[in-house]
């Protein structure tokens, strides 16, 4: 540890784990984020100790092209994959995607005509206003619920870009996907959750 | 003319990006013509809004 500091103390990335602040906000930012993939607070703060521990320890190979805090949520991403396949919870990647794209055809089938426009029953509805009922625990069960539906890949590139508010680049960096696969992949994930929902809650509110 | 499933791809970018002018126009004509695209725009913003909440909430 001491050699590590040593390293990276002259370093001005180095020098960003000694700014208390920054550090602090990084810490509560990789938790938020580990949590909601996990879904185990003791889990994910061990996960985020030990990518910050690495992070520090291997801050030589930090390839300044890429901001510090994308390189440490690599590090976290990578080690959040290790503790979910170790959970049997990860599914290989290509099947994932595989039955994904096959699901996403026939929700496109069900939603949208031959021609390309809403089918007359699935044409998306009028939501109560954001702050009726959505305030309740109920609805932030059926929340969960629609997004454990989504595919693993999904739902991470979903988090990333709606909860921790990652921009489109830093997302495509950090997961090595193209633009516009990124873009194809969270309009399915949006299409999922808005038709589950709304399937699920607002629906559900009209009738009641 | 633009197809909703075009339109809605279109609206759920346009919460990551600034679109072009060309698609701000070929959009704005479509959802003139669509209530339901309109109302898809309006759920990705409520889906947004409800994102943010949940953070908060989760905080």
């Amino acid at each position: 540890m001491t050699q590590a500091l040593s390293r990276s103390s002259d370093d001005a990335s180095g020098q960003m784990f000694h700014d208390n602040v920054f550090m602090e906000e990084l810490r509560r930012q990789m938790l938020k984020f580990a949590i909601l993939q996990v879904r185990n607070e003791t889990i994910a703060e061990d996960a985020v100790q030990e990518a910050m521990l690495s992070a520090y320890q291997n801050i030589e190979r930090f390839n300044r092209q890429a901001a510090l805090k994308t390189w440490v949520f690599a590090i976290l991403k990578n080690k959040l994959i290790d503790i979910l396949r170790k959970e049997k919870r990860y599914t290989s990647a290509n099947l994932l995607e595989e039955g994904a794209g096959r699901n996403d055809e026939a929700l496109l089938e069900e939603l949208f005509s031959e021609k390309g426009h809403w089918q007359k029953e699935q044409r998306p509805q009028k939501w109560d206003e954001p702050d009726h009922g959505i305030e309740s625990q109920q609805f932030w069960r059926t929340f969960d619920v629609c997004l454990d539906a989504l595919p693993a890949k999904y739902s991470r590139l979903f988090m990333m870009r709606e909860f921790l508010e990652l921009d489109t680049n830093e997302i495509c960096d950090n997961e090595e996907v193209s633009v516009s696969n990124l873009n194809t992949t969270l309009f399915r994930a949006r299409l999922r959750l808005r038709e589950c929902l709304e399937d699920n809650w607002f629906q559900g509110e009209k009738t009641t | 003319m633009m197809k909703c499933t075009e339109a809605t791809q279109l609206l759920s970018e346009k919460m990551d990006r600034p679109l072009s002018n060309k698609e701000k126009i070929n959009l704005g004509v479509h959802t003139a013509m669509c209530p339901a695209c309109r109302q898809f725009g309006k759920q990705m913003l409520s889906l947004r809004e409800i994102c943010q909440r949940y953070v908060k909430q989760a905080d």
